[in-house]
């Protein structure tokens, strides 16, 4: 057991656990935080991103003890920013949502990559969204979202 | 219209944005016992002995079931009617072991690293048999994969289980030998495809617990609740009616939830223990241990006069079905059933073969279902005899292909595991689709190729397809609707929301029949003990099928609405006008909320509730054309897809931008499998790709432009005129980027996937020859 202090969605909390337990089982069954999802448990879907003091990461490679000390956000706390409130509704707009199952991971990767470049252009989305896979659309309404967002979040970026 | 033909997000898709709980493992309970599973290291061996002792010593672990606790209850995992085309080849948990990943014992304990450890633990006795690793040497092998005196075809399907052979089937229309004999020209060739994987994003999940009515409850992420708790209860000998199946959000399915995976188990540990579990496949676990698509082999012999018309087609195909035989012979079947009829002007067709068992990875449904395979198959073959006429492929398919108004013996021969139903096209405008996606994709100026640059030929290829609308006399659909204060309603669908939208659509055709907004209706789909009757989301049913339920249910509600209106009036119904919110008579007025309250609270007091189910008596099939080009690097063989062109006639679009999102969706998957997917077993049979780094699917770095483009069609059968469109997209890829490579550089790839290698190694072949 170790003391892990760490700020999740703009929140301290300070508690004891197994630091070797991955970040995704802690943020889903400590913090009841659904919006996570496991599709591989390997760090090839990308459907756990977080953002980790803002780096895109895939929360099912992460040890607790990794991210002692640091700010976490995950979807719940993205959807609360106006950021992420702009997202979820370039994303719905596009079409972008068919499963539902990667879609929070795709959104954080929205973020990340809007944080680094806040007008990418096509081939700077694919690469910057190359990290999460979709098995249900054809990426292209995905696209059109992260590029709608871009396009009306004219300074939030 | 008001509410169909239009685009509208996702009822859905903004909770599940936000993350809200809505998947099964969300819904899980937190005190769930972790159920898994050991799974065998040998692709075909005997279970000696299971010593499970050390492993039950350990803390935590609740439970451990072997083959020995149950009873020899021989089921198939298929989610099909009833009773099911597949055999009944499956034991919850069996002495013997199948395939690398089949089912050896499971342990059940309160936390997964306990489980892990149990696991390591039990100690195992195989006796190692003899596998068979290569489907075209199955038949009559000395190895017998299923022995076992329990295993049965629910009813004539050609079960040879002592030759190994899940299934057979043979259909002949006309005489295909003489045929090919009065042939001007003749083309044969054999094609291969390979086991191609789902991977959903959402890994086979369920959970189970005892509810306060001591009822067994599962939320199971699957394609088909009913079909789940009716095969649990068969199965598990336990009470059909102490079964409650709850269908959560589901994180795509493709046809890989079709069937019952880790339900079983889950189950048995719930009634065993009384405490609630679960289980979440690994994702090694989805690719070794659920299923995959059938493996085929076609050949395929056609003939033509040397005017250009197609005289006969002779097909053997060769399917592989795994360990065990889910949905063996209705995938083969429809590679025939949703594939000949393209080509319906023909003499004479003949379909036959049979599907082989081995030590792989069992195969099952997935999007397409034969189709995909049959296509890649044909369509190949169609060009081959096309460039040995010398004529246009264009050309070739609008002299030979279906037309409006026009049928294919085909229809009334052949079903899904029976006899199918004759029918005529009333809406294909395949035609349209044909013409269309030629021009969108500038054939006139790229066919066969362009040479971009030194190294880059820029070509060209296409295909047309066909797929159904469920299956007619077989799959229901139902729906109820409920009427409450204020006005809006709720809609009750057995219809299986996996991710396609079907929720969505569904309150799209209410909200049309009753008049009101989409927002008024509140949908609640896949309960078992609350909702009505479906048979799932497979065939492409749901639009067709469950959509015509939606329709009849809400035209009665409509119809109850103005009956209960003109008792509140005292008028006569053929006066009362109803524009979905005001209700009018003479001078007389009223909203549809003051009705709905009025019948809560004040006068003529009931609940309004209709019901309704449809059956299909026809499969109306979507259809398309899909266009690809490509780029062809001949110094190192590698294909870029730089646009495909799909024109679909699925009748009306009920929501244009989910129809797009399930032929984009299956387009992709197309080119997953056409180009990108393979699937790669050692020598010993161990599946070597099985995970994401291995198994490579299309990211959005591969994907380029893809150009969608439905034609106007209407289907008078189809609600608003809809058919399905959850499987058409899928098709075309494989045969259209073969063509397309055939074009660019003159060589005939004839097994997927198309990788650089094979392309290289044809060219050079082809070059050596030229010398």
């Amino acid at each position: 057991m170790m003391k892990i202090k760490f700020e999740l969605n703009n929140k301290e909390y300070v508690f004891n656990e197994d630091p070797s337990k991955r970040l995704l089982d802690i943020l889903r069954n400590n913090f009841s935080l659904t919006g996570i999802k496991e599709g591989c448990g390997e760090g090839e879907c990308g459907a756990c991103a977080v953002l980790i003091n803002g780096e895109l990461i895939n929360s099912c490679l992460v040890p607790l003890a990794n991210v002692h000390n640091k700010k976490i956000m995950t979807i719940e706390g993205l959807s609360e920013t106006k950021r992420g409130k702009l997202i979820k509704d370039s994303f719905s707009k596009a079409g972008a949502v068919q499963c539902g199952f990667c879609t929070p991971g795709m959104m954080m990767a929205t973020e990340a990559l809007l944080n680094k470049t806040a007008h990418p252009t096509v081939d700077e989305i694919k690469i910057g969204l190359s990290g999460n896979l979709c098995r249900c659309t054809g990426y292209n309404m995905i696209i059109e979202a992260v590029l709608l967002a871009s396009k009306e979040g004219e300074g939030l970026w | 219209m008001k509410s169909v033909n239009k685009t509208i997000p996702s009822i859905d898709g903004k909770g599940l944005m936000m993350g809200r709980p809505a998947f099964t493992d969300d819904l899980a309970e937190k005190n769930s016992l972790i159920v898994k599973v050991l799974r065998s290291p040998h692709p075909f061996a005997k279970i000696l002995n299971i010593d499970k002792s050390k492993a039950l010593e350990l803390e935590g672990v609740e439970l451990i079931l072997t083959h020995e606790d149950f009873k020899r209850n021989s089921y198939t995992r298929a989610g099909q009617g009833y009773p099911e085309p597949s055999p009944h080849d499956k034991f919850v948990l069996d002495e013997y072991v199948r395939h690398i990943g089949d089912e050896v014992c499971c342990v059940a304990a309160v936390t997964k690293e306990i489980c892990e450890e149990a696991l390591e633990l039990i100690k195992v006795e195989y006796e190692v048999l003899n596998p068979i690793l290569n489907f075209e040497d199955a038949i009559d092998n000395k190895s017998i994969i299923h022995d076992e005196p329990e295993a049965h075809e629910m009813f004539p399907i050609g079960f040879e289980p002592k030759r190994n052979i899940a299934a057979s089937y043979k259909m002949e229309v006309g005489n295909t030998e003489e045929d090919v004999k009065k042939s001007d020209v003749v083309i044969k060739q054999s094609f291969y495809t390979q086991a191609q994987a789902h991977v959903m994003m959402e890994p086979h999940t369920v959970n189970a617990r005892i509810d306060y009515l001591n009822r067994l409850v599962l939320y199971s992420a699957t394609q088909t609740p009913i079909h789940v708790r009716r095969i649990l209860s068969q199965t598990l000998e336990f009470p059909l009616s102490r079964i409650r199946v709850i269908k959560p959000r589901v994180g795509g399915g493709f046809g890989g939830k079709q069937a019952l995976h880790g339900e079983m188990l889950v189950s048995a540990v719930t009634l065993r223990t009384g405490k609630p579990s679960k289980m979440v496949f690994t994702r090694k676990e989805v690719f070794e241990s659920s299923y995959s698509r059938h493996p085929m082999r076609f050949d395929i012999t056609l003939g033509a006069s040397k005017d250009g018309m197609l005289e006969t087609i002779d097909c053997y195909v060769l399917s592989d079905t795994g360990a065990y035989g889910e949905h063996a012979l209705t995938v083969f079947m429809v590679a025939g059933s949703k594939v000949l009829p393209l080509y319906n002007k023909v003499k004479s067709v003949r379909f036959h073969g049979h599907v082989a068992y081995t030590n792989h990875t069992p195969a099952g449904a997935f999007r397409g279902y034969g189709a995909i395979q049959g296509n890649f198959a044909l369509e190949s073959a169609i060009d081959m005899l096309v460039d040995k006429l010398g004529m246009d492929p264009i050309e070739f398919r609008d002299k030979n292909m279906i037309k409006q108004g026009e049928t294919s013996p085909i229809f009334a021969i052949m079903g899904e595991g029976t006899e199918g139903t004759a029918m005529n096209m009333e809406s294909c405008e395949l035609e349209f689709c044909l013409n269309r996606g030629y021009e969108l994709i500038n054939w006139k100026n790229t066919y066969p190729y362009i040479q971009v640059s030194k190294n880059i030929r820029r070509s060209v290829g296409m295909a047309i397809a066909m797929q159904g609308s469920g299956i007619p006399y077989i799959d229901m659909g139902s729906a109820t609707i409920k009427l409450n204060d204020d006005g809006f309603y709720n809609l009750m669908v057995g219809a299986t929301d996996i991710g396609q939208g079907s929720d969505t659509i569904l309150a799209q055709i209410a909200a049309e029949t009753l008049g009101c907004d989409t927002s008024q209706i509140i949908v609640y789909s896949s309960d078992s003990d609350l909702t009505p009757f479906d048979t799932g989301a497979y065939a492409s049913s749901t639009t067709y099928i469950s959509g015509n339920a939606v329709y009849k249910a809400a035209l009665k509600m409509r119809q109850m609405i103005v009956r209960e209106a003109a008792l509140a009036f005292k008028v006569d119904e053929s006066i009362i006008e109803y524009d979905g919110t005001t209700i009018k008579a003479d001078d007389k007025e009223m909203t549809i909320n003051e009705l709905s309250n009025r019948l809560y609270y004040n006068e003529d007091q009931k609940q309004l509730t209709s019901t309704e189910s449809y059956v299909g008596t026809k499969s109306p099939p979507p259809f398309m054309a899909g266009y690809v080009m490509i780029d062809l690097d001949t110094e190192t063989g590698e294909v870029k897809i730089v646009d495909y062109v799909s024109v679909v006639d699925c009748g009306t679009t009920i929501n244009p931008s989910l129809a797009k999102g399930q032929v984009e969706g299956g387009i992709v998957q197309g080119i997953g499998m056409a180009i990108y997917e393979e699937v790669l077993y050692n020598s010993s049979g161990k599946l070597v790709t099985n995970n994401l780094l291995n198994y490579k699917i299309p990211t959005r770095k591969e994907i380029n432009k893809l150009t969608t483009e439905f034609a106007k069609s209407y289907e008078d059968s189809g609600p608003y005129g809809a058919k399905s469109v959850g499987e058409i997209g899928i098709d075309t890829p494989p045969a259209a980027i073969a063509n397309a490579i055939y074009n660019a550089v003159g060589v005939r790839i004839t097994s997927l996937p198309i990788t650089p290698e094979k392309i290289l190694l044809e060219m050079k072949k082809r070059e050596g020859e030229k010398r």
